[in-house]
C-alpha cells in the first residue's frame, strides 16, 4: 500500500457571518447563527425568504478589479479561500514544480448566479426563448462550464498538473477533498488546492427548492430557522460559501516544518440508488460509506472522537443519518458528540462539505467541538448527543464528517490528527 | 495489477444512435452537420450543429423519467442502457466472492460539462416570465451536473462510489481515470464516459461566447480543423458510455466483449504546447508505451487555427513530423463537449476491433506546415494495437488517454 499520506496544511473559509477561518471558528463556537432574511434580491413571492448570506466584499478580500468583475461569485469565494489556505500553509509555491500541483474544486451548481443574471439580459427578463446574442456577455461560456472555477484557481496559482471540478450535488465538497487525497496518495501530485464553493442564493435556486419544500419557511425568525435534529425542524436554510485547503504529503509537510491540521485518513462514498431526493429511515448506504472509511483509516467506532453531521435540518435527513451513525458506531454512537454547523451557517450545497471539513480541522486543532445551534426540542427519533447550543471542550483527534445529497450520494471522510 | 478493460459500449451520435450505425457512418465519412432544427437559429452567428436524429426519449428510457430529466440526461441514460446490455453484466448478481454486494461494488462516474441546459432555460423562463410558483419540482434534480450520474445509479442499482467530473470537453477521458481508481479501490465494474446536449438557444449563445465556434454556413466547410479555412468548431450533442471492469473480472464472468484495455491517462492544465506535450508524454509513460508503438491519434481538433497549431506542434514534438496517423472523425458531427472525447474513445476501441482508422471528414486543404499525417477522405486499414486519444477543455484542460488491445494487457501482466 501507498505510504504517501495526504494531510491538510492550510485552510481558507468564506461562510455566512465570516470571511476567513478565524472569524468562521469564532462564529461557530459562539453558538450564534448567521441566517437572515434574504438581501441579495427581493424575495417577495417566494415560500422561503431566508438564507445564510455571506457579507463578502471582493475588494476587502483582496481580489483584483478584474477578478471582482469577471468571476462568478462562487469562483470569487473559492479563489479567496485558496489564497488564504496558501498563506496559512506557509508553503513556498515557487519551491513546488508546477506540474506537481493539482486543483480539485467541488461545486453543486457552479456559476448559477451569473448564468441567471446574464439570462435576464439576453432574454428580456424571460420574454424570449430565442435569446438575443447581441447583448451576451463574452464571459458566458465561462459561466456555462463550471470547470472555469478550478481553472481560475489553477491559473492564479500557476498550477500545471491535474485540475478538475467534482460536481456531486451536496457531497461535492467532501468528494473533491477525497479526489485530491487520492492524487496525493498515488503520487499524481505533491500539492493540491482542494475544497469547494457554491453561491446559489438567487431566484432560480430559491424557486427550485421552494418547489419541493426542502427549505425552511420560517421567514418570521430567520436566526432560528435552521434547526438540525430539533423536533420542530422544517427544512434547511440555503447558504453560500467556500472552503479550500492546501493538501500535501505528510513527509514533505513535516520536512518543511508545516503545521499539519490533520490527515485525510479515510474516505468512501456510496449511493442509495433509491431516489433523487428521498432518503429512507435506515441509513444503510451512508453507514456502508462510514464503515469503509473507517476500515481504510484502520479505525474502529471507539476511535471516533467527534462526528460532524450532514444535519441539514430536513425531517428525513436527520433521522436517516442518525440511523446510519447507530448502524456504524453501535453503542459508541450514543457517547460520541455529534453536531451540525448548518444550524449556524446554513446549507451551501456543494460547498458545505468543505466548509464542514474546515470546522473539523479546527476542532482537531483546538479540541473544541462546535455546537448544534437552535436545538431546543429533542426529537425522539434523533436521540444522540448533538452538542446543543454550547460549544464543548473535548479531546478531538479523530473526526468523522458525512455528507448526503441529491442523487442519493453518501460520503464519509475521516480526518485525524498526526502525532507530532 | 489492475487491468481495466472496456466490456460494454453505448453510443449516441448525430451520425447514428447506436454503435453499429455510428461506426458505419464514421467509416463512410458521413456528414451530420446541418442547420439547427430544434429552434430558429437563423439570427445567430452560429447556425449549424450536429443534432441527434430521431432520438425519442419516450421510446428509449422509461416514460416516468422523461419529465424529470433534461435531454442531456436522457441521452446519457440511453447510452448507459446500451453499454450495460452490450456488456452482459449481471447487475443484481452476487459479487465475485459469491456474496451479495447490494451494488456497493458498482460505480457510476460520468463527465458533464454544462448540465441540463435546455431544461434549465425552460424553468428559468417560467420563473421570470410567470413567477416562482411556476418553477417545476424537477428543476432541482434535472439541471444540476450530477443528474445523469444520480439517475443512472438509481436506475441500475449502482450503489458504489458515484461521481461527476467536469473538465469541459476533456471530461470524457478524465472519467476513465476516476473509474480506474474506483476499480483499484474495490469496485467490480464502473460505468464511465459522458454525453452532452448544450443546444438550447441560451446554451448555444453561451457557447458562442467562447469565440471558438464556427460562423460558417456551409455544413461541408464549417468545421475544418487543421485546414486553411478553419474558423472554429460546430457544436453538437451526444456521446458515449462504457462499462469498465478489471480484466480478471471480465474473464471470470466470461464477458462477451472485451473492446480494449484502458492502459494509461494523464491530464495537465494550461493552454500551451508544453502542457499538452506533457499530458501526452505522461499518458504514454503511464501506459508504458513508446511513441513509436502508437498506431493512431484521435485528435482534439478544435478547429481554431492557433489551437490547431498547438496540437499539431505537440504531436510533432512527441511523434515527429508526420510521425503518426492522426484522425478526427468528429468532423462528421461536430464537437459534443464532454461527449465528444468519450465518443473518440469509442471510435478508438472500434478501430482496434476492426483494424481500421476512420477518416477525418470533408478534408480539402490541410495546412502542410502542420506536418500532420491526417487520415482523410477514406478509412485507412491499419494494424491498430495502441490508440492515443487527445482532448482539451476550454480554459486550459489537457487530457490524453491510451487504449491498447486486451492481448497487450495479458502479455503486460505476465
Amino acid at each position: 500500500m501507498s505510504t504517501r499520506r495526504p494531510v491538510i496544511t492550510g485552510a481558507g473559509v468564506v461562510s455566512a457571518g465570516a470571511v476567513g477561518t478565524a472569524d468562521f471558528w469564532s462564529l461557530l463556537i459562539s453558538g450564534s447563527t448567521a441566517t437572515r432574511g434574504i438581501t441579495h434580491f427581493d424575495p417577495a413571492g417566494f415560500r422561503s425568504r431566508i438564507a445564510a448570506e455571506c457579507d463578502f466584499d471582493p475588494e476587502a478580500a483582496g481580489l483584483s478589479e478584474r477578478e471582482a468583475t469577471e468571476l462568478d461569485r462562487a469562483a470569487q469565494f473559492a479563489l479567496t479561500c485558496a489564497r488564504e489556505a496558501l498563506a496559512d500553509s506557509r508553503l513556498e509555491l515557487e519551491a513546488v514544480p508546477r506540474h506537481r500541483m493539482a486543483v480539485v474544486v467541488g461545486s453543486a451548481v457552479g456559476c448559477t448566479i451569473s448564468l441567471e443574471r446574464e439570462y435576464l439580459a439576453v432574454s428580456g427578463r424571460g420574454a424570449r426563448w430565442e435569446v438575443d446574442q447581441s447583448v451576451a456577455s463574452p464571459l458566458l461560456h465561462s459561466f456555462l462550464v463550471p470547470s472555469s472555477v478550478p481553472g481560475t484557481i489553477a491559473a492564479a496559482m500557476g498550477v500545471r498538473g491535474r485540475v478538475s471540478l467534482i460536481s456531486n450535488g451536496c457531497t461535492s465538497g467532501l468528494d473533491a477533498v477525497c479526489h485530491a487525497a487520492r492524487l496525493i496518495s498515488d503520487g499524481t501530485a505533491d500539492v493540491a488546492f482542494a475544497g469547494a464553493c457554491d453561491a446559489p442564493i438567487s431566484p432560480i435556486t430559491m424557486a427550485c427548492f421552494d418547489a419541493i419544500k426542502a427549505t425552511s419557511p420560517d421567514n418570521h425568525d430567520p436566526a432560528h430557522a435552521s434547526r438540525p435534529f430539533d423536533m420542530t425542524r422544517n427544512g434547511f436554510v440555503l447558504g453560500e460559501g467556500a472552503a479550500m485547503f492546501v493538501i500535501e504529503e505528510l513527509a514533505a509537510a513535516r520536512e518543511r516544518g508545516a503545521h499539519v491540521y490533520a490527515e485525510v485518513a479515510g474516505y468512501a462514498s456510496r449511493a442509495n440508488a433509491l431516489h433523487m431526493t428521498g432518503l429512507d429511515a435506515e441509513g444503510q448506504e451512508m453507514s456502508e460509506a462510514i464503515n469503509v472509511a473507517m476500515s481504510r483509516a484502520g479505525l474502529g467506532p471507539a476511535d471516533i472522537d467527534y462526528v460532524n453531521a450532514h444535519g441539514s435540518g430536513t425531517r428525513q435527513n436527520d433521522r436517516h443519518e442518525t440511523a446510519a451513525f447507530k448502524r456504524s458506531l453501535g453503542e459508541h454512537a450514543y457517547r460520541v458528540p455529534v453536531s451540525s454547523i448548518k444550524s449556524a451557517v446554513g446549507h451551501s450545497l456543494g460547498a458545505i462539505g468543505a466548509v464542514e471539513l474546515a470546522a473539523c480541522a479546527l476542532a482537531i486543532d483546538t479540541d473544541v467541538v462546535p455546537p448544534t445551534a437552535n436545538l431546543n426540542h429533542p426529537d425522539p427519533d434523533c436521540d444522540l448527543d448533538y452538542v446543543p447550543i454550547n460549544a464543548r471542550k473535548h479531546r478531538t483527534d479523530t473526526v468523522l464528517s458525512v455528507g448526503s445529497g441529491f442523487g442519493g450520494f453518501q460520503t464519509a471522510v475521516i480526518l485525524q490528527a498526526t502525532p507530532a | 495489477m489492475s487491468v481495466p478493460v472496456v466490456t460494454g459500449l453505448g453510443t449516441a451520435a448525430p451520425t447514428g444512435l447506436d454503435v453499429k450505425s455510428f461506426w458505419a457512418a464514421a467509416l463512410r465519412g458521413e456528414l451530420a452537420i446541418a442547420p439547427i432544427r430544434r429552434f430558429d437559429a437563423g439570427g445567430y452567428d452560429t447556425t449549424l450543429a450536429g443534432e441527434l436524429r430521431g432520438f425519442s426519449p419516450m421510446e428509449t428510457i422509461p416514460g416516468r423519467l422523461v419529465p424529470q430529466t433534461d435531454i442531456w440526461t436522457q441521452i446519457g441514460l440511453y447510452a448507459i442502457d446500451c453499454a450495460l446490455a452490450d456488456s452482459g453484466l449481471e447487475l443484481a448478481g452476487p459479487g465475485l466472492d459469491g456474496s451479495s454486494s447490494r451494488g456497493y461494488d458498482l460505480s457510476v462516474i460520468t463527465a458533464a460539462s454544462a448540465g441540463g441546459v435546455e431544461f434549465g432555460q425552460r424553468e428559468i423562463e417560467n420563473l421570470w416570465a410567470k413567477g416562482p410558483k411556476y418553477v417545476g419540482a424537477y428543476q432541482s434534480i434535472a439541471w444540476f451536473y450530477a443528474a445523469t450520474t444520480g439517475q443512472a445509479s438509481i436506475r441500475h442499482g449502482f450503489r458504489g462510489q458515484c461521481d461527476t467530473i467536469v473538465t469541459e470537453a476533456a471530461g470524457g477521458l478524465d472519467s476513465f481515470d476516476a473509474a480506474a481508481r474506483a476499480l483499484s479501490e474495490g469496485a467490480r465494474a464502473v460505468v464511465c464516459g459522458g454525453c452532452d446536449s448544450p443546444l438550447s438557444p441560451y446554451g448555444l449563445v453561451c457557447q458562442m461566447a467562447s469565440g471558438s465556434l464556427s460562423r460558417g454556413k456551409d455544413p461541408e466547410r464549417a468545421y475544418a480543423p487543421f485546414q486553411r479555412h478553419a474558423d472554429g468548431y460546430v457544436p453538437g450533442e451526444g456521446g458515449a458510455m462504457f462499462l469498465l471492469e478489471d480484466l480478471s473480472s471480465a474473464i471470470a464472468r466470461n464477458a462477451p466483449r472485451r473492446y480494449g484495455w484502458f492502459a494509461g491517462h494523464a491530464a495537465t492544465f494550461s493552454a500551451d504546447v508544453p502542457a499538452l506535450i506533457s499530458a501526452i508524454e505522461q499518458a504514454l509513460a503511464s501506459a508504458r508505451v513508446e511513441p513509436a508503438q502508437v498506431d493512431v491519434v484521435f485528435a482534439d481538433a478544435l478547429g481554431v487555427p492557433e489551437r490547431d497549431e498547438h496540437e499539431a506542434a505537440a504531436l510533432s514534438a512527441v511523434f515527429g513530423p508526420h510521425g503518426v496517423p492522426v484522425t478526427a472523425p468528429k468532423t462528421g458531427f461536430g464537437r459534443l463537449a464532454c461527449g465528444g472525447s468519450a465518443l473518440d474513445v469509442a471510435a478508438g476501441l472500434l478501430s482496434i476491433r476492426d483494424q481500421v482508422i476512420p477518416p477525418t471528414v470533408g478534408v480539402v486543404a490541410v495546412r502542410p506546415e502542420l506536418e500532420l499525417d491526417l487520415v482523410a477522405d477514406r478509412p485507412r486499414p491499419a494494424t491498430v494495437r495502441t490508440v492515443l486519444v487527445v482532448a482539451r477543455g476550454a480554459g486550459g484542460f489537457n487530457s490524453a488517454l491510451v487504449l491498447r488491445t486486451v492481448d497487450a494487457a495479458s502479455n503486460h501482466s505476465q
